[in-house]
């Protein structure tokens, strides 16, 4: 697993490839294959056909929109409105983007490749790759970053199938489990940051969130990002400087 | 409802997920990977993922939102404890936090 992993440089660019497949394959892979198959039920409950619901987890490859995408789909709402809240709900790409991609450019990637690369990113993807990323010689990390994305994008699309077959035949119990399963897993996978402006940072967006999203619901999380991630910077600064 | 209209759907949100990320791609390529810029980017991210998850928790959309509060608190802070009890088992602490929620509702639903 991608914690005890020891943190030196693959043999080759295959076997970094290899290694993030191996990574992927455990927790992460399950944890989307039970969160994906929440998705599942409610695309086909929204009205959704098979192919789009797997499509879906494809191209958009963001739970927290594809669940808007659906829900907003179901009540019928405008296709501004749709665009508007998914974009609003799935804002969180941006920073995650441009945190992530500086890694592959060492490498001299071509660009058409880094926005194929930007397509791969989500939650488990994108923290497995700024773990264990920047431990990599340069050359390494797309194809290590590639191999994760290829195995929870997999799951994600298997998981979504399973879902839309399953829906309405799993006990209610278990269906609330696998959906609770998604938060307390990334909770618990950040709960793992180390380094002091991450740990600010995460800490900080986590007391401020709730409140800010009670306020404005539908742009709360970026400016929960921008308040609470310029918050845990300055402060980080501050340390260093106390520190001498 | 009829087929074109989803597929419309589909494309709107597509695209709609993917302007955050082509624009972060622009944006990346102009900064450079060790500067502040970088780094106030990483934090921002790591803050609305917790505020997301945060909210996840306390507020959540749509049938998770059946469950009571507190045994949606109980489960996380029960996981917490075992990540760092268990040496930052992530496996462990997963599966007994979930289990924990499931056995909470099913009891609470007998």
């Amino acid at each position: 697993m991608a914690d005890t992993a020891p943190v030196q440089p693959f043999a080759s660019e295959a076997d970094a490839f290899r290694h993030g497949l191996r990574d992927a394959l455990g927790l992460p892979a399950l944890v989307l294959l039970a969160s994906m198959t929440g998705f599942g039920s409610l695309a086909r409950e929204s009205g959704f056909t098979a192919l789009i619901a797997v499509l879906s987890s494809a191209a958009v490859w963001a739970l927290p929109g594809q669940v808007v995408m659906a829900e907003l789909y179901a009540a019928g709402a405008p296709l501004l409105a749709i665009a508007v809240a998914v974009a609003g709900a799935n804002a969180r790409f941006l920073p995650m983007t441009v945190a992530l991609i500086p890694q592959f450019q060492q490498a001299r990637t071509s660009w058409r490749w880094r926005y194929l690369l930007a397509q791969m990113i989500s939650v488990n993807t994108w923290a497995l790759a700024m773990r264990r990323g920047p431990s990599l010689p340069p050359e390494q990390r797309a194809p290590y970053f590639s191999g994760v994305s290829l195995v929870c994008m997999g799951s994600g699309v298997i998981g979504t199938a399973c879902g839309f077959v399953l829906a309405g035949a799993l006990p209610r119990v278990v269906t609330l489990g696998l959906v609770f399963l998604n938060p307390v897993y990334f909770a618990l996978l950040f709960a793992g940051v180390r380094h002091r402006a991450g740990v600010l940072a995460l800490l900080i967006g986590a007391a401020l969130g709730p409140t800010i999203h009670l306020a404005w619901p539908r742009w709360g999380l970026p400016m929960t990002g921008l308040l609470a991630g310029t918050i845990a910077v300055l402060l980080d600064r501050a340390w260093e400087k106390r520190r001498g | 409802m009829d087929e074109p209209s989803l597929w419309i759907v589909l494309a709107v949100a597509t695209g709609a997920t993917y302007l955050w990320r082509g624009l972060g791609v622009a944006v990346a390529s102009r900064i450079s990977p060790e500067g502040d810029f970088a780094s106030w980017m990483s934090c921002v991210a790591y803050a609305m993922l917790a505020g997301l998850i945060a909210r996840m928790i306390l507020f959540p959309a749509g049938v998770l939102g059946e469950t009571l509060l507190e045994d949606r608190l109980a489960a996380t802070a029960a996981g917490l404890s075992i990540f760092f009890i268990f040496k930052r088992n992530l496996l462990l602490s997963t599966v007994a936090a979930t289990v924990l929620f499931i056995a909470i509702i099913a009891v609470r639903g007998a």
